[in-house]
């Protein structure tokens, strides 16, 4: 029987909603500026109770539309306060222009992001359309693979944003129902806890009368650029510093964290590269596939962005082919979004694996075993560059 | 000629201003692709050129005589259109 209590975590069943509405609560946000659609909302309504009961002290800002929610997320960040918003879809779709002034402006707003398909149709499963739309923005990234992992990850997109060194608004990636509304077993820390790996915010440069500061001057082309690199700098030296984050995480809870997972990768000559919670699905194919002798492991990205390219590397170069698995695509690109780093990344490697870009899932089509065995024959055949799994030849 | 810093990374962190009321730290003269240059024998201090700029960048002396601050003017051209004597050429910077 498992565990129900140790001496800072119990153990309870929470869908991905409610877990990070759990985790946003543990990490005592000063401001909730969030605006609910389907399949988030489960979020935002928790938050406004715990708010409205008293069991957490922030201020719940309920905005008009996702464009002021991340307005009003930014100027409370920019205001020294620990700030969260969740969104989804059209509601990312909606944030769009404010994603890349609050990242710009290096104010460290935490979002989770339900991952639902872009209409039209209008649909509210997964797809990886939200993420991947967000991807050039210059936010940290982050993609849950369980319930668990939605809220350790909260947590940690805190402590990686916040960071002096990094300074970065991060997004928390979970797939729409498969983790939102799914009800698993994870372990939350008990609340007293949780400074231990989370302190208050130490904010910099905030909007303060004694000391005034100007967000948001224009810059014209003398010195927009130079602002546009150094942001590019700040993105990638964000890396090494969520590197130790997670390895400390890992060692205060006693669950591994790291940029990337692999398993069953060191033997394989094959590999699936997937997001999300497919990892969890194709470790168990992959378990029944090593039974029938098919040397196959699983790559799963936990930090999409900034994009761990070693990690990345190491697992990958010299294998016979990789299956890069994309729950959207870029319609009329050369592959789909994952397809495109992974191809990228491998570009420098000594020893170049084929690739199969492999698209499956689309507004929340369910990915079976049947389906991995669909790709997992198409990877054989090398004349095979892309598949949409499920629909036939 | 600005006094801001010329590499990238000694710009403050998210291009913010850290102090304020210095925007006349920021020489827009840097824009001009005409430069007004102004002829004192043909001018008639009417002081046009004075009154139209929209930049202030006419400098107007004790005797009316004028000059021009080239940390500011973006060399727009209307200072000579206005002039009634064409005592302003716009020249190419080069």
């Amino acid at each position: 029987m498992a565990v129900v209590e140790t001496e800072k975590m119990v153990r309870v069943g929470l869908n991905g909603d409610e877990a990070v509405a759990r985790a946003v609560k543990h990490a005592k946000v000063d401001v909730i500026a969030a605006y609910p659609i389907t399949p988030q909302t489960i979020i935002v309504e928790r938050l406004s109770e715990f708010v409205h009961d008293g069991e957490l002290d922030a201020e719940f800002v309920p905005v008009e539309s996702e464009h002021s929610a991340l307005s009003a997320a930014l100027g409370a960040s920019l205001a020294g306060a620990r700030v969260f918003t969740a969104t989804a879809s059209q509601g990312l779709a909606l944030m769009y222009e404010m994603l890349y002034v609050v990242s710009t402006f290096r104010a460290p707003v935490v979002m989770a992001l339900a991952n639902r398909a872009f209409s039209a149709p209008i649909n509210i499963h997964c797809s990886h359309d939200d993420a991947y739309a967000a991807r050039d923005a210059g936010w940290i990234q982050y993609f849950a693979e369980n319930v668990q992992e939605a809220y350790d990850l909260t947590l940690i997109a805190y402590r990686t944003a916040e960071d002096t060194r990094v300074l970065l608004p991060a997004i928390v990636n979970l797939d729409a129902f498969i983790l939102t509304h799914c009800v698993e077993p994870l372990y939350i820390w008990k609340e007293e806890f949780v400074e231990e790996f989370l302190p208050p915010r130490k904010p910099v440069n905030i909007i303060d009368y004694d000391n005034p500061v100007t967000y948001g001057p224009l810059a014209l082309p003398d010195y927009y650029m130079k602002i546009k690199r150094q942001q590019y700098e700040a993105v990638k030296n964000a890396e090494p510093v969520i590197r130790e984050v997670l390895k400390e995480y890992s060692e205060w809870s006693g669950r591994y964290y790291a940029p990337v997972r692999g398993y069953r990768v060191e033997d394989a000559d094959y590999v699936f590269v997937v997001l999300g919670s497919t990892a969890g699905t194709m470790r168990r194919v992959i378990d029944a596939w090593r039974e029938k002798g098919r040397k196959v492991g699983v790559l799963s990205i936990t930090l999409y962005r900034p994009f761990p390219v070693k990690e990345v590397t190491e697992i990958l170069e010299g294998k016979k082919a990789v299956a890069v698995m994309d729950r959207s695509h870029t319609y009329g690109g050369p592959g789909a979004q994952l397809y495109l780093d992974i191809a990228a990344t491998l570009y420098d490697a000594r020893d170049r694996p084929r690739l199969l870009n492999v698209i499956y899932g689309l507004g929340g089509r369910d990915f079976t075993p049947a389906d991995a065995d669909e790709a997992y024959q198409a990877l054989m055949d090398p004349s095979i560059k892309e598949i949409w799994v499920s629909l036939g030849r | 000629m600005s006094n801001w810093p010329k590499d990238w990374r000694e710009i403050p962190m998210a291009g913010i201003i850290d102090a304020p009321g210095n925007s006349m730290e920021y020489k827009t003269g840097t824009w001009r692709a005409l430069r007004p240059v102004v002829n004192q024998e043909k001018c008639i201090k009417c002081l046009m050129c004075w009154a139209y700029c929209p930049d202030m960048a006419i400098i107007r002396h004790e005797d009316d005589s004028i000059s021009i601050n080239y940390d500011y003017c973006k060399g727009c051209g209307i200072c000579a259109n206005e002039c009634p004597v064409k005592a302003i050429e716009m020249v190419e910077e080069v």
